[in-house]
């Protein structure tokens, strides 16, 4: 094989993710297909369920608002070179952090103490979760990988004993808190604009969004405007240039981890704070894994990281149509995309680059030789 | 045709015709014609990076030619694979052994020729064939013992045998003597002459001329990529070789003036490392270099000049001894940290530009401030300043000359002397008191070589303790006003480079103090 | 015998019953990681492949039709991790993951568009799964103590599948430890480069392992639903193969010490249920949710070397670059 000429930049950064996307949704087309179901048709159903209804952009954007979180937590812990895949576990904790901050204060204090703290309280929570393993990684050798499945399982057992005994709601069956007091509650975007004098949908769109986008600033900061974004960056790119920089190496990971599960316990504002308004079980509903897919889509930027949760949150909440509007396919379709995206744009993510870059480089030399 | 006598008759065992082999756009072998008589011992010279390797790997499928023939025992034979090289009868010992550490002696032989589905019929075979082995080569190992847990000769044995049970006639040794001591490679000869007289076809690749001399029947001279010429060892020198190797007369002509050594700035003293696993890298190490003075340290790579490198440069905690940098003593007991060392005014230029040096897939202005990023180099505020940093950068790349001067390029765009270059300029641009260096111009262009080497001495002129590691002489003896010889982790001895030529220092290199040599 | 006595009995067949899945996913990992390729996707493998063994078992009334399904989609599955993680070197978690996530969303979809059941499969009529043997004079030694009953609830009364995991314990030590197919597998997860040099394909190595790994997910796939359960139900495998990925690294990634890793692990299951609401003596009431998590507690501190370590095949995750 001979060598493959380098992709130019700018097909590295648009056009391969754009192709990785591409091959995920014909591969799911086809399968749609299969069925017997006409995946055009489909994709228009998710398309008009995504925006075009009345509210249904805001239920996209209350979605996007998690893979933020989550597609940061994930991003933040790759530019160590750290693969976390505990944010499941991560914004699991989170939410009992909210959750025992409003519970406990919101009847005493105003909103305006109440939900930072409770929102500090998830991402301390998260932290503290994502920094366990991220000790045990850089101090005692343990796989960041295995370590964090194994603490989501742990996290989904905690929950389970918490909400079901010490924090379920009196005379309930469900395992679930009790509803927190309104000074406990993050307000809604409806009720937002409302003060404003506009009038919108209803959705479960809430503040968290205002706190993802500050979220997406903060990363892009963090990760290249300070030191210790460099140094992190340093840590993942090459672990022995970083000790010769006199890094402390293990230090870093532990302290990117836990900044990484502090993310993905903010997903908890979103989902506790800003629409349950109580902690009830599985709220996390695999929006951490969906996460590790944003994060390969949106190769760990920010603004990558955006797009993509738009992406899926589109994905999620147009496919909560297709039950609607089909017979045979579901909203289960999401996951299969899900699946097919992380395939494709990552452990799959070079496959097409080596035709690609040899396709550009045979074009470019073309229109050479035609200016010649 | 043959032009060397093969004087049983046999035809070559090994015949290369116009083997040439690239790497994008770099020629690793050049139309490379060899010729290796059958049952002989037939070296293979030449400087790092003349594309021995490349050769080796060629002739054992690890790579394959771009164009050429390959004749094995006269016969033209297609190599794709180590499986087909294997067939044909090579063998290879690996610079790194290709062991599996947690295997047992037996295991590892039999890998590849287990002979059967099942283990237990071949494990007795090998056993045999073993034992046999062990008794006409004179090599004793012990079968069950996990080859990780033992010395490095003894792993290499282990290596030899299983290409002998896998049925090799044609042995190849890359760098056989590079990770052994004096006795092991004294041992590893005795057993390739044995083996010589059993018929085997032996190719030993090396830098070391004196193993040429010792062991070879004949000798072929590889430089940049071509094969420039084929001598009988009988009939040549080492000087002929040194200079074949070379291709020119060098006198590494380095303007060096005279030194005028002031203060101590770095004192080394009774300093001793571990490796992790607990083995001795670094006994009993003691000198003084003084501001204004060059110290080189000479010795044959692997035999503790990383070690003492990363230890002066607090990447490596000491277990004895002490490290004094301008009258701040640093023992086992300080913390140490390569970011401390820097604020004592040490700066380090590593040996390993890719592996410490650079990210390579930094912009190059970030790498202008690596291990300094927490100075003021990277802006005076909480955030980095990205303008203060780019000037940074565009200052060192127009005063090292650092090409193409662009501070937003990736540092693995950059040539090997231009990525050197410029962790050169971020080490040298801290005004160091002391500097640490090591192998300052591996893999770089003759021109960037001069312009460093011009770097070193202004530097030192400048008031600068520099302690430079190198394993090519000529750069250690042309540029050091002092020299410490290093063998097995330890210092062989001081010398001044006025007594300093390359006997005196190959001598010393292998361990004999000077004086000690009759 | 006593009351006691026989609760155990019980429990230790219904461990039995719970370690069988684990057990077959735990010689899949086995194989698989000791190639050097990490395998997540087990869990993914067996949700996969119970639901192919129920629906075709099913559709064609045969639970052997209905395995021989499940191997097939589990093997195209490991097909598709081997070929990105062997063929195009990709990252073998994020492979795994990939796969985890579309035999979740397969299942569902598949599932509704064959049977409009929500996603679940019919139940299975007896002919359609697999039924427990009872072994000869199962009934007749019942009047032998203590050992009637351990033969009668424990030894006999399992299905095939239950007795097949059982057997590949010591096919898998076999294949690993005295065959030329296992020595080299090992040695291509310690060090790959060892194994091309000697002549032998790195690639074609790990493909065979991922796809035993698949054939042994298959398997365990099909005891869920159809010899476990009776037919296919939305995420059934529900956690149990990284159950079964935790008792690999328990067992360190040896085939007798996995399987008494599976055992063990069952054991807490099976004795989790027994628990609730039970006040053990100097104790008192042990949270279920506690038991049941403590194989993932115990992973965590073996893999950080508080009791015991685990090193795993040193080449493990990293793809074989020449």
């Amino acid at each position: 094989m001979s060598a493959v000429p380098p992709l130019p930049k700018w097909a590295d950064i648009f056009l391969l993710p754009v192709i990785n996307l591409l091959a995920a949704f014909v591969v799911c087309g086809l399968i749609v297909l299969a069925i017997g179901e006409n995946p055009l048709t489909a994709l228009g159903v998710m398309v008009k369920g995504a925006f075009v209804y009345p509210g249904s952009l805001g239920y996209t954007l209350y979605y996007t608002t998690n893979f933020i979180f989550t597609g940061l937590a994930v991003a933040v812990a790759f530019h160590a070179m750290m693969f976390n895949i505990g944010g499941e576990g991560q914004a699991y904790i989170g939410g009992l952090g909210a959750g025992l901050a409003s519970l406990w204060l919101a009847p005493f204090l105003p909103a305006l103490l109440v939900l930072p703290l409770a929102v500090a309280g998830a991402a301390l929570f998260g932290a503290t979760w994502g920094f366990v393993p991220g000790y045990l990684q850089a101090r005692r050798g343990s796989h960041i990988v295995i370590t964090t499945i194994m603490f989501n399982f742990i996290a989904a057992s905690i929950m389970v004993w918490l909400l079901a005994g010490p924090l379920i709601q009196a005379g309930q069956m469900s395992p679930q808190t009790p509803k927190f007091e309104a000074s406990g509650q993050l307000p809604s975007f409806q009720a937002l604009v409302g003060v404003f004098g506009f009038d919108t949908a209803s959705s479960p769109l809430n503040m968290s969004f205002l706190i993802a986008l500050a979220a997406l600033f903060a990363v892009w900061v963090l990760i290249w405007r300070t030191r210790l974004g460099y140094e992190i960056r340093t840590v993942g790119q090459n672990p022995d240039a970083a000790h010769y920089a006199g890094i402390n190496v293990p230090r870093v990971i532990i302290i990117t981890l836990a900044i990484s599960g502090a993310l993905a316990g903010l997903m908890a504002t979103n989902e506790v704070l800003g629409v349950q308004h109580r902690v009830v079980l599985n709220f996390t509903a695999g929006y951490g894994f969906t996460g590790i897919a944003v994060a390969l889509m949106g190769r760990n930027h920010p603004v990558g990281i955006f797009l993509a949760s738009l992406l899926f949150g589109a994905l999620y909440q147009g496919g909560a149509e297709l039950d609607f509007e089909f017979q045979s396919i579901t909203r289960e379709m999401v996951l299969l995309i899900q699946g097919m995206i992380i395939l494709f744009s990552g452990a799959l993510a070079y496959m097409f680059n080596p035709p690609l870059a040899r396709l550009i480089a045979a074009l470019t030399r073309k229109r050479e030789a035609a200016h010649v | 045709m043959p032009v060397l006598g093969g004087s049983d008759g046999r035809p070559p065992a090994i015949e290369l015709r116009g083997v040439s082999k690239s790497f994008g756009t770099v020629k690793a072998n050049d139309d490379v014609t060899l010729v290796v008589e059958a049952g002989t011992i037939h070296g293979i010279v030449g400087e790092n990076g003349a594309g021995k390797s490349t050769l080796m790997n060629v002739l054992y499928g690890l790579h394959q030619a771009d164009t050429g023939d390959i004749l094995i025992n006269g016969e033209t034979v297609v190599i794709h694979s180590s499986a087909d090289s294997i067939a044909k009868g090579i063998g290879m010992v690996h610079q790194h052994f290709m062991l599996v550490p947690n295997f047992s002696v037996l295991d590892n032989v039999m890998l590849g020729s287990e002979g059967g589905m099942l283990l237990k019929k071949g494990r007795n075979e090998t056993l045999e064939v073993l034992d046999r082995l062990e008794a006409e080569y004179d090599m004793s190992v012990d079968h069950d013992s996990n080859v990780g847990d033992q010395p490095v000769g003894r792993q290499q044995r282990v290596e030899i045998l299983k290409a002998l049970r896998s049925g090799a006639r044609i042995l190849i040794l890359d760098e056989p003597t590079g990770v052994l001591t004096p006795q092991e490679a004294d041992s590893l000869f005795r057993m390739l002459a044995t083996l010589k007289d059993s018929g085997v076809t032996i190719l030993l690749i090396t830098h070391k001329l004196t193993e040429i001399m010792a062991i070879t029947d004949s000798v072929s001279i590889m430089r940049q990529g071509t094969m420039v010429a084929h001598r009988q060892t009988a009939d040549t020198s080492p000087q002929e070789l040194a200079e074949l190797m070379v291709g020119r007369k060098v006198l590494l002509q380095v303007d060096r003036g005279i030194s005028t050594p002031g203060d101590t700035y770095l004192s080394v003293s009774g300093l001793g490392c571990q490796s992790r696993k607990g083995a001795r890298v670094l006994t009993d190490i003691s000198f003084d270099v003084r501001s204004g003075e060059i110290l080189g340290v000479a010795g044959v790579a692997g035999n503790g000049q990383s070690e003492l490198l990363e230890a002066i440069a607090g990447m490596r905690a000491p277990n004895d001894g002490s490290i004094t940098i301008l009258g701040k003593k640093i023992t086992g007991q300080s913390t140490t940290d390569p970011e401390k060392m820097r604020t004592l005014k040490l700066a380090h230029i590593p040996e390993d530009r890719h592996k410490h040096g650079l990210i390579l897939g930094f912009e190059a202005r970030e790498n202008s401030i690596l291990g300094y990023h927490n100075t003021a180099l990277g802006g005076t505020g909480r955030l980095f300043d990205r303008t203060a940093v780019t000037r940074h950068c565009e200052a060192l790349m127009a005063t090292y000359d650092v090409r193409p001067p662009d501070p937003a390029l990736p540092a693995k765009s950059f040539s090997g002397g231009n990525q050197q270059k410029l962790v050169i300029a971020r080490e040298m641009d801290a005004a160091p008191k002391v500097l640490v260096v090591g192998q300052p111009t591996r893999g770089v262009d003759i021109g960037a070589i001069e312009f460093i080497h011009k770097q070193l001495i202004a530097l030192r002129d400048a008031g600068c303790a520099i302690l430079l590691v190198s394993v090519e002489l000529e750069e250690i003896i042309g540029l050091s006003d002092r020299i410490v010889v290093m063998n097995n982790g330890r210092q062989v001895g001081i010398i001044d480079r006025d007594e300093a030529d390359e006997r005196t220092l190959g001598l010393m290199m292998a361990g004999i103090a000077k004086g000690e040599a009759a | 015998m006593s009351d006691f006595a026989f609760q155990l009995l019980l429990t230790f067949d219904a461990t039995l019953r719970l370690a069988t899945p684990l057990i077959l996913c735990a010689m899949a990992g086995i194989f698989s990681e000791r190639s050097g390729v990490i395998d997540i996707s087990l869990e993914g493998k067996m949700l996969a492949s119970a639901f192919a063994a129920a629906a075709v078992a099913s559709l064609a009334g045969s639970p052997w039709l209905g395995v021989l399904a499940a191997i097939g989609v589990s093997v195209i599955l490991a097909l598709v991790h081997g070929f990105a993680c062997i063929t195009h070197r990709g990252n073998q978690v994020v492979s795994g993951l990939a796969i985890n996530i579309l035999a979740s969303g397969l299942t569902v979809t598949v599932g509704i568009a064959l049977f409009r059941q929500g996603g679940q499969t019919p139940p299975l009529a007896s002919a359609e799964r697999f039924r427990p043997i009872q072994w000869w004079f199962a009934d007749g030694l019942d009047k032998v103590p203590v050992a009637g009953a351990i033969y009668r609830e424990l030894i006999s009364g399992h299905n095939e599948l239950v007795y097949i995991a059982l057997a590949t314990v010591p096919i898998s030590a076999f294949v690993l430890y005295k065959t030329r197919f296992g020595l080299r597998l090992r040695a291509v997860g310690e060090m790959p480069k060892a194994v091309d040099c000697a002549g032998i394909s790195v690639n074609w190595l790990r493909y065979r392992a991922v796809i035993i790994a698949g054939v042994l997910c298959g398997l365990a796939g099909a005891y869920l639903s159809t010899g476990q359960g009776a037919g296919f139900v939305r995420e059934m495998s529900a956690g149990k193969g990284y159950i079964a990925l935790a008792a690999v690294i328990f067992g360190k990634w040896r085939p007798v010490y996995a399987l008494l890793a599976c055992l063990m692990f069952g054991f807490l299951e099976a004795g989790a249920s027994r628990l609730q609401g039970i006040d053990l003596p100097l104790i008192g009431e042990v949270p279920v949710q506690l038991v049941l998590a403590l194989p993932y507690i115990m992973t965590v501190l073996l893999l950080a070397g508080f009791i015991g370590r685990a090193s795993p095949p040193a080449a493990i995750g990293e793809p074989y670059v020449k």
